[in-house]
């Protein structure tokens, strides 16, 4: 395809600088051009599988890695917040139910003091009651002593108007009796 | 054709002088060794494909700069290209893909400066791309899978009668790939460039020299297009033959 003699310009060129017909048919340009292409694709080449590509490959990767390292990162910091929010809940809960214990046993203590309280009250009433009774029943006593002396009394006084002579022992058994019934 | 010198009406187009080879220094025969306007601009490729890939990553940001984002926008399209069509186990030839994307979009870019010179424009440029992706899709095809290789040219899915003669075309097609691989690199780039170069030979002239440059405008926007078209398109012509040769069977 390619001669090797190495032709001279005129032959695809013209005297006036021209290209005689189509310089892509001249034959005496190939060897030039061919070798030159391979040249240049080889450094090319070279450029590529040396430096560029490796690089390039490289930079693409690191940023993939960087991409998901970065929403790995994202998707821990949505767990330590939800971490922190449930913390959070639970010490909420915690405190109220602390506030409801402290509640309960402040209201124990208060129901307990009100308890004794109300039990003293209750035995000094008790004991009160008692006393009255007692009072109530040594009058009633006395009371009842004095009626009999009364009746006794009266009796004798009866029995003496009436003229019967009357033991004072007979007096007090009949008085008794009818105070019985 | 021939180069179109209007004498007459002193209109000169000369809208292939741009694809001539000279030497950048003298006057001398062009040798295959002559440092040509050809070594220049695939040199500029180079520089072009350096600072890109390598000056514009030099920093290996996480957050990237602009260079950088386009220098992985680049290695995204190709790697994902060689991934969607010639499979996993075509990420092999990943930097050989690469390196072919690379030179044939800055040659096709840097070929639209004006006053420069395009060297994907040259059949002996896109021909050696094309052979070398023949050739190497070829042997890598025998390579890995060993005479059933050949089981690409026998359609199964066709009745028993139909295949000898679908074999015959599919060979045919086969071995014709190389030539519209590279030609159509090479014409897209030639026609489109000739174009511009008539257009603007058309500005010499007052009376349509506005209409003229509306048009060089317009085609130098859609030959920006097919810059980058033609160099996807080579791509991934080359990733589909190298599924063929990866996986022949149907």
């Amino acid at each position: 395809m390619a001669t090797e003699t190495p032709g001279s310009a005129s032959t695809c060129v013209g005297p006036d600088g021209s290209a005689i017909g189509l310089p892509q048919l001249c034959f005496d340009w190939f060897p030039n051009q061919i070798f030159w292409l391979i040249v240049t694709l080889i450094v090319i080449y070279f450029v590529l599988t040396r430096v560029a590509l490796p690089r390039i490959a490289a930079v693409l990767s690191e940023r993939a890695g960087t991409i998901s390292n970065d929403l790995a990162a994202a998707e821990d910091l949505k767990a330590k917040a939800a971490e922190a929010e449930k913390a959070y809940e639970k010490a909420l809960a915690d405190a109220r139910a602390e506030a409801q214990k402290i509640i309960s046993a402040a209201k124990a203590e208060m129901q307990e003091e009100v308890d004794a309280a109300m039990a003293r009250a209750d035995s000094e009433i008790a004991e009160k009651v008692e006393q009255s009774q007692q009072a109530i029943a040594e009058i009633r006593a006395g009371a009842l002593e004095s009626i009999r002396e009364v009746a006794q009394d009266t009796a004798g006084a009866v029995l003496e108007v009436m003229g019967t002579e009357a033991e004072q022992a007979e007096i007090e058994r009949a008085v008794a009796a009818r105070m019985e019934g | 054709m021939a180069t179109d010198t209007g004498e007459g009406s002193g209109l000169v187009f000369h809208p292939m002088d741009q694809f001539i080879v000279k030497p950048l220094f003298g006057d001398g025969p062009v040798h295959w060794y002559t440092i040509t306007n050809v070594t220049l601009w695939m040199a500029l490729g180079v520089l072009g494909i350096i600072a890109l890939l390598v000056l514009g990553t030099s920093r290996r940001a996480v957050v990237p700069s602009r260079s950088q984002s386009v220098g992985e926008l680049a290695y995204g399209f190709i790697y994902k290209m060689v991934e969607d069509v010639a499979g996993k186990d075509g990420l092999k030839y990943f930097p050989y893909i690469m390196t072919l994307f690379m030179f044939i979009v800055f040659a096709n870019f840097l070929g639209l400066i004006p006053g420069s010179y395009t060297t994907t424009s040259h059949i002996a440029v896109t021909a050696v791309l094309a052979l070398a992706v023949f050739l190497t899709v070829t042997v890598i095809g025998f390579v890995k899978n060993g005479a059933a290789f050949l089981e690409l040219f026998w359609v199964k899915e066709a009745p028993l009668p139909l295949r000898p003669v679908l074999a015959l075309i599919e060979v045919i097609s086969y071995f014709v790939r190389p030539v519209s691989h590279s030609i159509r690199l090479a014409g897209n780039m030639m026609a489109g460039h000739a174009v511009l170069k008539v257009f603007a030979g058309f500005a010499q002239v007052a009376a349509i020299s506005p209409i003229a440059i509306l048009a060089v405008t317009a085609i130098y926007g859609l030959e920006v297009l097919v810059a980058f078209i033609q160099a996807y398109v080579f791509t991934i012509l080359t990733c589909v033959y190298l599924k063929d040769a990866l996986h022949p069977h149907h």
